[in-house]
């Protein structure tokens, strides 16, 4: 159980992440969508502890993740591994060293220094690889992947953690659909097969609904909404992306195949209106 | 004409006039400097031609004499001592030679703090700064000077002197590549649990070595020039022998030991040249 408890997160004068409270148990997916600047990464990269928080206080299995210092910090964070939008791979090393990377938290600094890694760990890399299809890419350059595989390989790499949680930070906005939709299985595939906790942000409504046992909704940051994807009506994603008339990142939220639902929504609020 | 359009010529003299007086100034301050500089330099054309003549003088006393008809024996003579002064061009390059892993090794461990994307704590990132300008602050002639007096005459003093030399200028360059690498790896490594050390070897090192190793290179080449001059003050090297027969009079062997110095300075930069353009046409490979 992951829980987040009175979370504030200032960054400057502004705040990004305003009093966040909320528990999740081990082993659902769970969507966080809003607008962009909403505070979703920021709430990731709180829970991986690459931001600490202003105020408040994150437990998980009855640890206190916000005042975990020194090693026992970074082991966290292998723990809660990260996937990002950019892939963050090391272009110029080959697939296999990148996903290796993943297991530097639970190595003495020196002999990670000289890429020493034994062999279980190679063994454990090749099997992730070949679980997410990508083993015939093992010597190559990561920079000389497709985004989709890359993404793939950053999967991988989390695997090596020994994640109980994912955090993927929009892992599918700059993949084209084909893609998004295989990074979008491989991290149910882990969710239901591995019984790892995944925390998604989403850009498109759509891949929250098919693939998150809840949806987790942020405006200016703060929770707007909290529940099942069937509970997500039109009168609620409202709620959650601002009340424009004719936004396009609304528009964009709801996907292609949503695009009835926004023009009923439309009419809704003319009726309102009138 | 529309009234956006006037407005945008309207604010299109105004931003050239604003330039025209800038340029003014900057044409007006480089000027100054430069007439400035021609004073307090003592740069006077007159003596430059009166001087002229004495320079040629002493450029054609240094040259032997060489008949078509002797021409080997000749040049035999003029390089009499070819196999005592070769020995001291390789004492030169083996001084550059080390001076410049040396500069290098402690310039790469220096760098990474003085890089200030990579440390956070202030107090170790100054220091690292503030050593590496001290250490390029003095020239190596001045070190070279020092060690001589402290370790005595020999090529020890001008490695030191030169390596010192080499780290200041060094750490200052790599810590530039440092500074204009990608931040998605190293966050990535960070996300994963790696710790400082970790982040550097495999988020930072893989971008910057092709450059490190360019930059190093080219440093050799200085260093060579600069084994060459730290000699004038003993320490050690071809240097020593061609401010000896400077002192002497000793002409012929002046031209002979600089024709020397140039043919091996050019040899070596085309070298490195050419390994510089592979090291960086190889970044594919790190």
């Amino acid at each position: 159980m992951l829980r987040l408890d009175n979370i504030v997160k200032n960054f400057g004068g502004t705040r990004a992440v305003n009093n966040v409270s909320i528990s999740i148990p081990n082993g659902q997916m769970v969507g966080i969508i809003g607008r962009s600047g909403a505070g979703k990464s920021t709430l990731l990269r709180l829970i991986n502890r690459l931001l600490d928080p202003c105020e408040g206080q994150i437990e998980f299995e009855n640890s206190k993740i916000t005042a975990l210092k020194g090693r026992s910090l970074l082991q966290w964070r292998a723990r809660c591994a990260m996937i990002f939008q950019q892939f963050n791979l090391v272009g110029r090393l080959n697939v296999l060293t990148n996903v290796l990377l993943g297991r530097l938290a639970y190595h003495r600094t020196l002999p990670t220094l000289i890429k020493h890694f034994s062999k279980t760990e190679k063994a454990m890399a090749i099997h992730a690889l070949e679980r997410l299809d990508m083993a015939s890419t093992a010597f190559q350059r990561a920079d000389t992947l497709s985004g989709g595989q890359q993404q793939r390989v950053a999967i991988g790499r989390a695997l090596m953690q020994d994640p109980k949680m994912i955090l993927a930070d929009e892992p599918i906005a700059s993949l084209d659909p084909h893609n998004a939709r295989k990074v979008m299985e491989a991290l149910r595939c882990l969710n239901q097969e591995n019984g790892i906790t995944v925390l998604c942000n989403l850009h498109h409504l759509e891949s929250a609904r098919m693939y998150c046992d809840r949806v987790i909704g942020m405006f200016k940051g703060s929770i707007a909404f909290d529940g099942t994807p069937a509970d997500l009506t039109p009168a609620k994603v409202c709620d959650i992306y601002g009340s424009d008339e004719h936004d396009e990142e609304l528009e964009e939220a709801f996907g292609s195949t949503f695009n009835l639902d926004v023009s009923s929504l439309d009419r809704e609020k003319s009726f309102a209106a009138a | 004409m529309s009234e956006a359009f006037v407005h945008f010529i309207q604010a299109e003299q105004a931003l050239r006039s604003s330039r025209r007086l800038q340029t003014t100034l900057f044409t007006m301050l480089f000027f100054g400097a430069l007439i400035g500089a021609v004073i307090v330099g003592e740069v006077r054309i007159d003596t430059f031609i009166e001087g002229l003549p004495s320079f040629f003088n002493y450029i054609s006393a240094t040259l032997p004499e060489i008949h078509s008809s002797t021409f080997l024996t000749d040049i035999k003579e003029w390089y009499w001592g070819l196999g005592r002064w070769l020995w001291m061009l390789l004492d030169t390059i083996t001084i550059a030679f080390l001076a410049t892993i040396i500069g290098s090794i402690s310039a790469f461990i220096l760098c990474f703090p003085a890089s200030h994307n990579l440390m956070r704590n202030p107090f170790i990132y100054h220091i690292a700064r503030r050593s590496m300008e001290i250490f390029r602050a003095v020239p190596e002639i001045v070190y070279a000077l020092i060690f001589v007096f402290s370790f005595g005459l020999g090529p020890f003093p001008g490695v030191l002197a030169i390596a010192i030399h080499s780290t200041g200028s060094l750490g200052k360059l790599f810590s530039e590549v440092n500074e204009n690498i990608d931040h998605q790896p190293l966050e990535g490594i960070r996300a994963s649990g790696g710790n400082w050390f970790q982040v550097i070897r495999y988020g930072v090192i893989p971008q910057v070595l092709p450059n490190i190793l360019s930059y190093t290179l080219l440093r050799f080449e200085i260093n060579i020039r600069a084994a060459s001059v730290v000699g004038f003050v003993g320490a050690g090297g071809i240097g020593q022998e061609l401010m000896f027969v400077i002192r002497q009079f000793i002409y012929v062997d002046i031209s002979a030991i600089v024709l020397l110095i140039m043919i091996m300075v050019t040899i070596i930069d085309m070298t490195c040249e050419k390994l510089r353009h592979y090291a960086i046409g190889k970044e594919a490979l790190f």
